[in-house]
């Protein structure tokens, strides 16, 4: 790898490898997107949206907790701006993963960055975080390229899942019981989130605020339950610290 | 969807969609390389857990499918989930056990 400079040129060779380095790693999250996405198209769909609308939140959107949950509070017809704060709220992870990318994308060009940031998902943050961390030699080049690779087999399914949801959605009877598969979906990704114990503190308090302030009109209380929960997470994480430095 | 008219939808879904674009370019693309405070860090990094688990509460105690009453099948595959996402740290093997449990249960109480 020394014929390599750093700023951002290297052989075709090794993009190409990085680029299908990325699509290997990417494939095993079909398994996750698919029945994620036809989730999301059966839930809209029998929610009430047309195959536009549902279409167009996994075009311009493709973020399945944000989708999942704006159409939970469309359903409980709640006011539009707490509709879009607790979505965003629920996207400003993508904040953080895009702070995290700014050391190796900071200096590429804005459509490279432009397009990075759209595909930015959960699955393409972790797994192009974790390669540039195992490869630090790798040229702009190479991480765009790996990049692109991961993405390449989740994004566009993601559009396809959701169709097929879309197009199957209206013909499933009540009887399996759908209108409990949104909250299966939230509860799946809740579970591996709960890394350590200021991640269970946030969400304790985010439970328990939430349910005490129901009688609020709806989403007012999930913003104020949600808003002590990111305190709670981060003065616990300060208190096992400082706690673990005293004993050392 | 009653009570949102089809400009209000596509208003929702467009404003989602430019917020959203924004939160991902935001730091890579007006920061260049600057680092983020590790106060702010320390916020973003709960947020997740922060919103959902107050979002499904309630759908959990007071399901849509019921008309609001509480119902054993759906807690029980409500516990599934969250128990296997847990100790696997896999969100598809929580999925699938917890619509395993769902419909189990719903075949045994129901």
């Amino acid at each position: 790898m020394s014929d390599m400079t750093a700023n951002g040129t290297a052989p075709k060779g090794t993009i190409r490898a990085a680029y299908w380095r990325g699509f290997r790693h990417g494939l095993p999250f079909l398994l996750v997107i698919m029945p994620f996405g036809l989730l999301f198209g059966v839930a809209a769909t029998s929610a009430g949206l047309d195959l536009a609308q549902v279409m167009g939140f996994s075009v311009m959107v493709i973020a399945g907790a944000a989708q999942f949950t704006a159409l939970q509070l469309m359903g409980d017809q709640a006011p539009v701006l707490l509709i879009l704060a607790a979505s965003l709220a629920v996207n400003l992870r993508m904040a953080m993963y895009s702070a995290a990318l700014t050391p190796h994308f900071g200096k590429a060009k804005t459509w490279q960055k432009a397009l990075v940031a759209y595909f930015m998902v959960d699955q393409s943050y972790a797994m192009a975080a974790n390669e540039y961390e195992a490869e630090p030699e790798m040229s702009r080049a190479e991480k765009l390229a790996y990049y692109a690779g991961v993405c390449t087999p989740i994004c566009p399914n993601w559009y396809v899942a959701t169709l097929l949801g879309a197009l199957v959605g209206a013909k499933i009877p009540p009887e399996f019981a759908l209108d409990f598969a949104v909250p299966i979906t939230f509860l799946a990704m809740i579970g591996p989130a709960l890394r350590t114990l200021a991640h269970v503190a946030a969400a304790a308090v985010s439970v328990v605020g939430a349910l005490a302030l129901s009688f609020l009109p709806s989403g007012v209380g999930l913003m104020i339950a949600a808003v002590a929960a990111m305190v709670t997470g981060a003065q616990v994480e300060l208190w096992v610290a400082r706690r673990k430095a005293v004993r050392e | 969807m009653n009570g949102y008219s089809d400009a209000l939808i596509w208003g929702i879904i467009i404003a989602l969609g430019i917020g959203t674009f924004f939160l991902r370019f935001s730091f890579m693309g007006f920061l260049g390389d600057r680092q983020l405070p590790e106060w702010a860090l320390r916020y973003l990094r709960y947020t997740p857990v922060a919103v959902l688990p107050g979002l499904v509460a309630p759908l959990v105690l007071w399901p849509a499918g019921t008309g609001g009453e509480t119902d054993p099948a759906r807690m029980i595959a409500a516990f599934a989930t969250l128990g296997v996402g847990i100790a696997t740290r896999n969100t598809l093997w929580a999925i699938l056990s917890g619509l395993a449990a769902l419909y189990l249960s719903l075949w045994l109480v129901g």
